[in-house]
C-alpha cells in the first residue's frame, strides 16, 4: 500500500524553525515505522536524520512522536497506526532540545537519571533480609524493565512546564533502589526526593504509564515512593500532608471538605495561607466554598465508612501470613 | 434508562453548579437517576497513595450500594470515573482481590458481587443515548460557538482500565460539541493535565499547566472550554487569573461543565445552569448565543 509520511524536518544550519515534509512510500503488511524511515533514508532522502540501533525494542534509541504520541518506531506498525489515526505524522520527542529532524539532545535526560545516583550502596551481605530478597523482584513493580528511551519524559505534563522536575524515568529508577533489600541508603534517598523537583511534583496525569513501551508504570513507582516516604515518617511536606489530610477528612466526614482541606495541607505556613485566602474569599462570594466547620458535615453512611477504616487498620496489624 | 447517580465531592462542594445542571439535563434526556446520598468519596487517587486496599474497599462499598439497587453507576466527574473505573476493573479481574476487599466490608454486612458498571455522563450521552437522539433535544443550536474540549486525565488514562475513548485520539467530546451545532476546536492540550492535584502544594507548576492549555485553546480562537471533570473546571476557572499573571497575557476564557454546555443548547438559562457561580465570567459566551444572563 502507498502511504504518505508527514515527517518533521529541521536542519539547524539553515532552517529557522522545524517544518513538515511529505514522503511517499509503498509498504507491505507488518512494516514498522522504523523500517519505513530506513527505506526513506536509503531510497528517497539521504539527509533524513533519526536514531536507531537494535530494531527490537530493547535499546530505546528510536523513541519519537508518532501521531502525537511517544512511541518506539521499531515497535510501531504502520497499518494499525493508519487505522487508528488516518494518517502518519512523525516528529521528534517533545520536552528535549531538538538537534536535527527526529533527533533530540538526550543529555538533560541522562542528567536527571544521574541525579538520583543510579547505583546501589550495598549493605553487608549478612544484614540483607533473605525474605525480602526472595520477593525483591516482585517489589520492583517492573521498573527494572526501563530501557531509558525518554518517551515518559517527553510525555510528562509537569516536565513540560517545570524542567527542574526529576521526571518519571529517573524517579522510577530511584524506586528500584529504594525497593532493593540490599540498599543501605534508603532513608537518604527518600529524604533527597522530598524537595522541589522530587516525588511531590508529579501531578498523576498517567501519561507516562500510558506511553511507556515497556510497561514500567513510572507514576506507580512515584506513588510507591510517596507511600514509603509517609510510612518512614516524612510527613511534613505539603505533598504528604495533602495525602494524610485527605484520608483524615474522609474518615471523619466520608466526603471531601473543600473548605477544610487547604487549611490542613498548608497548616501554619502563613505565607501560603495568604496566597490562597484571596481566592478562597472570591470562591466564597460565588457560593463555591462550603463553610469548613459545618455542623453535621458527615455523609449519612459515615458509620460504615469508619468501620471500613477500622477493619483495614486491624487487617494491617495482623502478622503477615 | 435508569442510573445510580454518584455525584462525587466537587458537585456537592465547590461546584454546586455541576449538580444543578446535571439534574436539569438528565431529566430532559429521560435518564432517571437515584442519587447515592450514602456513598463516600472515591478517594480521587489520593487515598490509594496512603493505602490502596482502603481506597478499593471504600469504592467497593459504593458499588455494593448500586448493586443492591440493581443499577449501574453514573458519574459526573472525570476523576471519579477514572478512580472508580480502575477500582471496579481490578476488583472484577484480579484473582483473590474481591474476596480480600469484601473481608473489609464484612463487619458491616456489605458484600460486592462484581456486577456493577461505572459510566461517565459523557459516555452515557455519546455511547448509549447517541448524538442523534441528543440533537432532538437541541432547541438553541450553539452555531456561533467555538468550543475547546478539555478531557482531563482520568477519563482517558490509564486506558486499559477505562476503554471508552482512544487516549491518543479521543472523539466523544468533539461528537457532543458538534451535535449541539457548536464547533470543536482542535488543540494539543485537549488531552493534557489541568494541574489540579498540585495546586495547593506546587502552585507555580499547576498554574503553568493552566496557562499553557488555555493559551493554546485561545490561539485556536476558542470562545469557551468544556470539561467533563469538575476538578479541571476548578483549576482552569479559579486559577485562570493567576495563570494570566504568570504568562503575562489576558485569557478570559470561560470554562463550562459538560452539562452546562448541553443545557445551554437545550434552552436552559445561564442562571439555571449555575453559570453565574464561575470566577471567569461567562458573559461573552452568553452574548454570542444572544442571551441575557
Amino acid at each position: 500500500m502507498r502511504v504518505t509520511f508527514h515527517i518533521q524536518k529541521y536542519n539547524p544550519e539553515g532552517d529557522s524553525k522545524p517544518h513538515e515534509e511529505p514522503y511517499r512510500l509503498d509498504v507491505g503488511r507488518g512494516t514498522t515505522v522504523l523500517e519505513a524511515l530506513v527505506r526513506l533514508k536509503n531510497e528517497v532522502d539521504g539527509t533524513l536524520t533519526f536514531r536507531y540501533a537494535c530494531r527490537s525494542a530493547i535499546c530505546g534509541s528510536c523513541a519519537m512522536e508518532i501521531n502525537g504520541t511517544e512511541k518506539l518506531a521499531c515497535k510501531t506498525q504502520i497499518r494499525p497506526e493508519l487505522e487508528r489515526h488516518g494518517e502518519i505524522r512523525i516528529g521528534p520527542l517533545d520536552n528535549l532540545p531538538l538537534i536535527k529532524d527526529l533527533v533530540v539532545e538526550m543529555a538533560p535526560f541522562w542528567e536527571k537519571v544521574r541525579s538520583i545516583q543510579p547505583w546501589i550502596e550495598p549493605l553487608p551481605p549478612e544484614q540483607v533480609d533473605p525474605i525480602r530478597m526472595r520477593d525483591a523482584y516482585k517489589a520492583f513493580n517492573n521498573v527494572e524493565a526501563c530501557i531509558l528511551c525518554g518517551a515518559c519524559v517527553a510525555a510528562c505534563t509537569v516536565y513540560e512546564v517545570e524542567k527542574g522536575f526529576a521526571g518519571p524515568a529517573a524517579l522510577a529508577k530511584a524506586y528500584r533502589f529504594v525497593a532493593d533489600p540490599r540498599e543501605s541508603i534508603v532513608s537518604e534517598r527518600l529524604n533527597q526526593m522530598q524537595g522541589d523537583g522530587g516525588i511531590w511534583d508529579c501531578t498523576r496525569c498517567n501519561y507516562c504509564v500510558e506511553v511507556c513501551p515497556k510497561d514500567v508504570k513510572p507514576m506507580e513507582a512515584i506513588i510507591l515512593l510517596r507511600r514509603a516516604s509517609i510510612q518512614s515518617g516524612l510527613t511534613q511536606t505539603m505533598g504528604s500532608r495533602h495525602v494524610t489530610s485527605f484520608v483524615d477528612i474522609i474518615r471523619h466526614e466520608g466526603r471531601l471538605n473543600e473548605g477544610l482541606m487547604p487549611m490542613m495541607v498548608i497548616g501554619f505556613r502563613f505565607k501560603d495561607l495568604f496566597r490562597i485566602l484571596p481566592l478562597g474569599l472570591r470562591m466564597f462570594l460565588k457560593g463555591k466554598v462550603p463553610f469548613p466547620f459545618k455542623f453535621r458535615a458527615a455523609i449519612p453512611g459515615i458509620k460504615q465508612v469508619r468501620s471500613i477504616f477500622e477493619a483495614r487498620r486491624n487487617a494491617k496489624n495482623e502478622p503477615p501470613r | 434508562m435508569k442510573y445510580a447517580l454518584y455525584t462525587g465531592c466537587a458537585a456537592k462542594g465547590a461546584c454546586p453548579e455541576l449538580y444543578q445542571s446535571t439534574t436539569l439535563i438528565t431529566k430532559r434526556l429521560g435518564i432517571e437517576v437515584v442519587e447515592m446520598i450514602n456513598a463516600a468519596c472515591c478517594g480521587a487517587g489520593v487515598i490509594t497513595e496512603a493505602d490502596p486496599d482502603l481506597a478499593l474497599a471504600i469504592n467497593a462499598r459504593t458499588f455494593a450500594q448500586a448493586e443492591a439497587l440493581g443499577l449501574d453507576i453514573m458519574t459526573i466527574c472525570g476523576t471519579c470515573q477514572g478512580v472508580m473505573g480502575m477500582a471496579n476493573h481490578r476488583l472484577k479481574t484480579e484473582e483473590g482481590l474481591l474476596d480480600r476487599i469484601n473481608a473489609l466490608l464484612a463487619p458491616e454486612g456489605i458484600r460486592y458481587g462484581g456486577e456493577v458498571q461505572v459510566k461517565h455522563l459523557l459516555w452515557i450521552i455519546v455511547g448509549e443515548i447517541g448524538v442523534e437522539a441528543l440533537q432532538q433535544h437541541v432547541t438553541r443550536p450553539l452555531e456561533n460557538l467555538r468550543i475547546a474540549p478539555f478531557y482531563g486525565c482520568y477519563i482517558l488514562r490509564p486506558s486499559k482500565y477505562l476503554g471508552f475513548d482512544d487516549p491518543e485520539n479521543p472523539v466523544s467530546l468533539e461528537k457532543l460539541i458538534s451535535a449541539l451545532s457548536a464547533h470543536p476546536v482542535d488543540y494539543e492540550g485537549r488531552t493534557k493535565c489541568c494541574g489540579f492535584p498540585l495546586v495547593l502544594e506546587k502552585e507555580p507548576i499547576a498554574i503553568g499547566m493552566v496557562g499553557a492549555n488555555l493559551k493554546e485553546a485561545k490561539e485556536e480562537l476558542a470562545d469557551a472550554m468544556v470539561t467533563p471533570c469538575p476538578l479541571c473546571h476548578m483549576n482552569l476557572d479559579i486559577y485562570q487569573g493567576r495563570a494570566e499573571d504568570k504568562i503575562g497575557e489576558k485569557l478570559g476564557l470561560p470554562i463550562l461543565h459538560l452539562p452546562q454546555l448541553v443545557g445551554l443548547a437545550m434552552g436552559f438559562s445561564p442562571k439555571e445552569l449555575g453559570m453565574t457561580r464561575h470566577l471567569v465570567p461567562t458573559d461573552k459566551v452568553v452574548e454570542k448565543i444572544q442571551l441575557k444572563v
